[in-house]
Formats: structure tokens, sequence, C-alpha cells
């Protein structure tokens, strides 16, 4: 079964064009790094899969629904780019993870010893367990966003949607942190979207690529993506710099990488 | 006169259960409502509540019944509004206290100028709240309370992140209708026992306070519940011994407390820090 698929979709704010004649699928088990330049739509896109952008033009589906239709709000994990909360809202870091389990919650909405438990257990694999007890609003940029992605993946979610989640971390937390993410994927098949940069980091980890600069540019396999013409046409001197890195990483299988490299 | 004596008599009573309960509801409404920043709604909805009143009086219906289906119709207009990405909640909520003051004072006029009816409203007098009048903040109370325990972990989610609440699969429109439409409510109560005046100052005041020193959202409904209804029962009895109305007394009492946390909240942050 497809977790996600999107079929022409278009989408634009008040009179620009933002995305333009959108298709792909994410199939079960993908781990797909969703790659752009800033302002290239990656964002939008994600809003529109979830459903928090209203959608204009084109059909998007999850887990075989269509965004109407669908409830099953618990195998989804969705980390925003720019998380905006209150200033002053009364909540410790521990309390923003349990947070995380609503979405398995049915009817009365409260938290139980057991979601208690998972929480500590959890804060405690992630390291975040130290700081529980201080309010979310005070804690540093990265001690946030540790926080963050326990909330979203506490509800083990099938479908993990990451929007630039490594931003405010400093470089080993980001090791750890797609580490962390990546097992996920190895061991429990959790798909995941994951946009980011840091292609040299997750390039050992992800099995698709999906370039996008308000259309698609490439979407396709690893292996694919360092061998293809529309990566090398679109991203120009700077293809080499990016196989090289997933080259270096050990990641990139095809002999052409080598053959490019010798030209 | 002594404490016991004064409770002794029947309109103090039912100032004080009506009193103490619209404090309550004012105080948790609020914590969500100053931390959506639309804690101006009681302002805005007062000034509706105003008008409502007024078109009661020319209409010789019973002023708050007139009032009430405006309120709530014009707090769905808050909600429309400050949906619109270009408006800022707070513009949405002045856009409707200004509509509220000036058809309240075209409707006053109509009816022949600001009478008396008209300012007890405005200043309301918590004395003279009638039986049936307790009754209904019963009611009301019991409906707020029924509300905040169903959707509590969906509110606190929506106040959070409204993103991260719809993608845990919480209606966020349907939470943010609940909490105008409850304020509507409360408002329009409100203004009946403790004037229009009050109304804000409540809705305000004690869960700024309370902010202040509670780290958990239950202690900060806790708190403002406790600070609420301490400077409503000290305002009426102060008012009681000093002949001084009671509305200014509430105030300034939850001023003092609110003074009084922020203090400690320096105390705190200077030995931290
Ligand atoms: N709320 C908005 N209103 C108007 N334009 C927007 C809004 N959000 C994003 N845009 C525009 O849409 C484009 C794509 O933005 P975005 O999806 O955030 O890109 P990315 O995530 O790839 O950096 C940008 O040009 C941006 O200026
Ligand atoms: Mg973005």
């Amino acid at each position: 079964m497809n977790i996600s698929e999107i079929k022409n979709l278009s989408f634009s704010y008040t009179g620009q064009t933002v995305l333009k004649d959108i298709n792909f699928k994410i199939a079960e088990g993908d781990y797909i790094a969703l790659l752009g330049p800033n302002g290239s739509g990656k964002t939008t896109l994600i809003k529109l899969l979830l459903g928090l952008l209203p959608s204009q033009k084109g059909k998007i589906n999850l887990f075989g629904n269509t965004l109407q239709k669908f409830h099953a709000w618990q195998n989804i994990g969705y980390l925003e780019q720019k998380t905006t909360t209150p200033r002053n809202m009364p909540m410790t870091a521990f309390a923003v993870v349990r947070l995380g389990l609503l979405s398995t919650k049915k009817g009365l909405k409260l938290f139980n010893k057991e979601d208690n438990k998972k929480t500590i257990s959890l804060m405690k694999k992630l390291r975040c367990y130290s700081y529980k007890d201080k309010l979310f609003s005070e804690l540093s940029g990265g001690q946030q966003q540790r926080v963050l992605l326990a909330r979203t993946i506490i509800n083990e979610p099938k479908f993990l949607i990451l929007d630039e989640p490594s931003t405010a971390l400093d470089s080993s937390s980001r090791e750890e942190f797609f580490e962390i993410i990546s097992t996920l994927n190895e061991e429990k098949k959790t798909t995941i979207l994951l946009v980011t940069h840091d292609i040299s980091q997750v390039g050992k980890y992800v099995n698709k690529f999906l370039v996008l600069d308000k259309q698609i540019i490439f979407y396709g396999s690893k292996e694919e993506f360092c061998d293809s013409k529309e990566v090398t046409s679109y991203f120009g001197p700077y293809t080499q710099h990016l196989i090289d890195h997933l080259h270096t990483e050990g990641t990139c299988p095809m002999p052409h990488c080598h053959s490019e490299e010798v030209k | 006169m002594n404490f016991a004596e004064f409770i002794s008599y029947g309109f103090v009573q039912r100032a004080l259960i009506s009193g103490v309960l619209v404090s309550l509801i004012t105080a948790m409404l609020g914590v969500f409502l100053v931390l959506k920043r639309l804690s101006l709604i009681g302002d805005s909805l007062s000034h509706i509540a105003l008008s409502g009143v007024a078109v009661g009086l020319i209409l010789n219906v019973t002023p708050i019944f007139a009032a009430l289906p405006i309120v709530m119709l014009s707090s769905l207009g808050i909600f429309k509004l400050s949906k619109n990405k270009k408006i800022y909640a707070d513009s949405a909520l002045g856009i409707v206290s200004s509509a509220g003051i000036a058809l309240g004072l075209i409707i006053a006029a109509l009816a022949g100028g600001f009478n008396t009816d008209l300012m007890g409203f405005l200043f309301g007098n918590i004395l003279t709240v009638t039986p049936a009048e307790t009754v209904l903040s019963v009611i009301i109370f019991a409906i707020v309370i029924a509300c905040l325990y169903f959707f509590y972990n969906a509110l606190i989610a929506t106040v959070f992140d409204e993103h991260f609440a719809k993608t845990a699969g919480v209606d966020t429109d349907k939470i943010n209708i609940l909490l105008v439409l409850l304020s509507a409510v409360v408002v329009v109560l409100a203004v009946k026992t403790v004037g229009i005046m009050l109304v804000s100052a409540l809705i305000i005041i004690p869960p700024t306070s309370a902010l202040q020193i509670a780290k958990k959202f239950k202690s900060v409904l806790i708190c403002a519940c406790i600070f609420s209804v301490f400077a409503t029962v000290g305002g009426v009895y102060l008012s009681f011994l000093f002949n001084l109305p009671p509305s200014a007394l509430i105030i300034i009492l939850n001023l003092i407390i609110l003074c009084i946390c922020g203090l400690i909240k320096y105390a705190k942050s200077g030995k931290i820090n």
C-alpha cells in the first residue's frame, strides 16, 4: 500500500505559484530526503500533504484515504520547521513530550500512569530527561528540538514527516538525531519524509531523493540520483559536490559516480 | 460588622455565590484566552453585550436574553476575523469592540439616552443579583467545567501549537469555536452580575498572576481560581466595611495579587541566574 499519493498538485499563495503539477507516491518503508533551495516549496508541500493548508488543485491521499476522510492521525508524526508556541506557555518538557500521545487517545483524552512511564523512558533514550521538569519555553533551541522530536515519535507513527529538524542542533546532536530516526526506519519500517540540507549526513540512510524547485526536478532511488541527467543539469557544477558527498559516505553504489569523477 | 454577620444576609449570599462562580469561570477560561492572546475578548464582547442590553431595553425583552444571541454571534465573528491571516487577533478584538460601542451608543440614543438601567449594566452591581441569576450562574459554571474537562488536553494542544494539534487529530476549529462561545456566555453572565467594567479584568488579571509563579498547566488553573475567588470575596467584604464600589475593590485586590506574583517571580529568577 502507498503511504501517500499526490496527483497533479498545484498551489499558489495569492497569485504567486509555489507548486506546479506535483506527482509522486510514497511507499511503505521509504526513507525520502526532500531537497531544494530555500523558498522552493518544501514546507508548502508538506503542509498541503497534512491538510494544514487548504488544497487548491490536485489530489492528496494519506494511507489510502482522501485527506477529508483521513482520521488515523496516530499514524502521523510531524515536526514543523518553525514551531510557534506561546512564550509563557506553562508546560514542562515532560508535558510537551507526553502531549504527543494525544493522537492515540479516544474519547476522554486524559493521560494515565502508563503514558507517564512511556514518556520518561523515551526522554531517557533521547537524552532529554535531565531537563524534563524545566519549562519548555526556557530550554535552548537544541534542547527544544530534542523535546519536540520526542513528542513526534512517542506515538510510534508509521509515517514521520520532518521539516528541517536538524537546523538548531550542534553537529554531534545532529548525527545522533539522524541515527535515531534511521533506526526507526530500519527496525520499525517507519516511512520517513525528511526535508534537509544535510545531504552528506543522511545520504547513507535514505533510499530515495525528491528534489523540488516549485516542480519536481527529480524523484527516484539513491542509485538513480547519482546518475541522473536531471540532477546534473539542475544542480550544475554543484552536482559533483553532492555526489562526492554521497560517495565519501560510501553510499553511492553505482560505478557511474566513479566515471563521472574521472571525466 | 463581622464576617459572620455579613454573610447572613440573603443578598450577600447570592452576591458571593454568583461572584465566586463567575470568578472561577473567568479565571479558567482566561488562562486559555491569555495564552492564545485573546484575553481582550472579554473587553470586546462586553461592549457588544452593551448593545445587546440596549436592544433588550428598547424591545422590552429581558436584557440578558437579548444580549446572549448577539454576543454569541459576535464571538463567532471574532473567530472568523482572527482566522484571517492578514488580521492580528488583537486587531480583530479591537474591531469588534469598537463596533459594539458604536452600536450601543446609537441604540441607546434611539432609546432616549443613557438611562440608569444601562449604567447599571456598565458598572454592574454584584449586590443586586437575583435568585434566578444565581441559578443561571450555577448552570453556566457546570457547562464550562464539563467542557474544560472533556476537552482538556485538546485545548492545551490547540493553545500550545495549532499545527501540532491538527496533526494529532484535534479539530482545532471546533476547539477555538468552543472557546469563544464559552467566553460569550460567560461575558453575558458576568455583565449581569459583576458589570461590563469588571469582565475584562477578571479574564486577564488572575491568569496573568498565576502564569508568573506556576510552571504546570494545572497549577496555573488552580492558582488563577484561588486568586480570583479571593479577590472577589475580599472585594465584596471590603465594600461593606468601607462603603466603596465592590467592582473597583475586586480589581484593586486582583492587581495587588499580580504585583505580589510578579515580585515572587523576580525574586526566584534572581536566585537562579
Ligand atoms: N504564508 C505564506 N504567504 C505567502 N507566501 C508564502 C507563505 N509561505 C511561504 N510563502 C512563499 O512560498 C514559497 C515557498 O515557501 P516554502 O514552502 O516555505 O519553501 P521552503 O520550505 O522550500 O523553503 C516562498 O517563496 C515563500 O515566500
Ligand atoms: Mg521550509
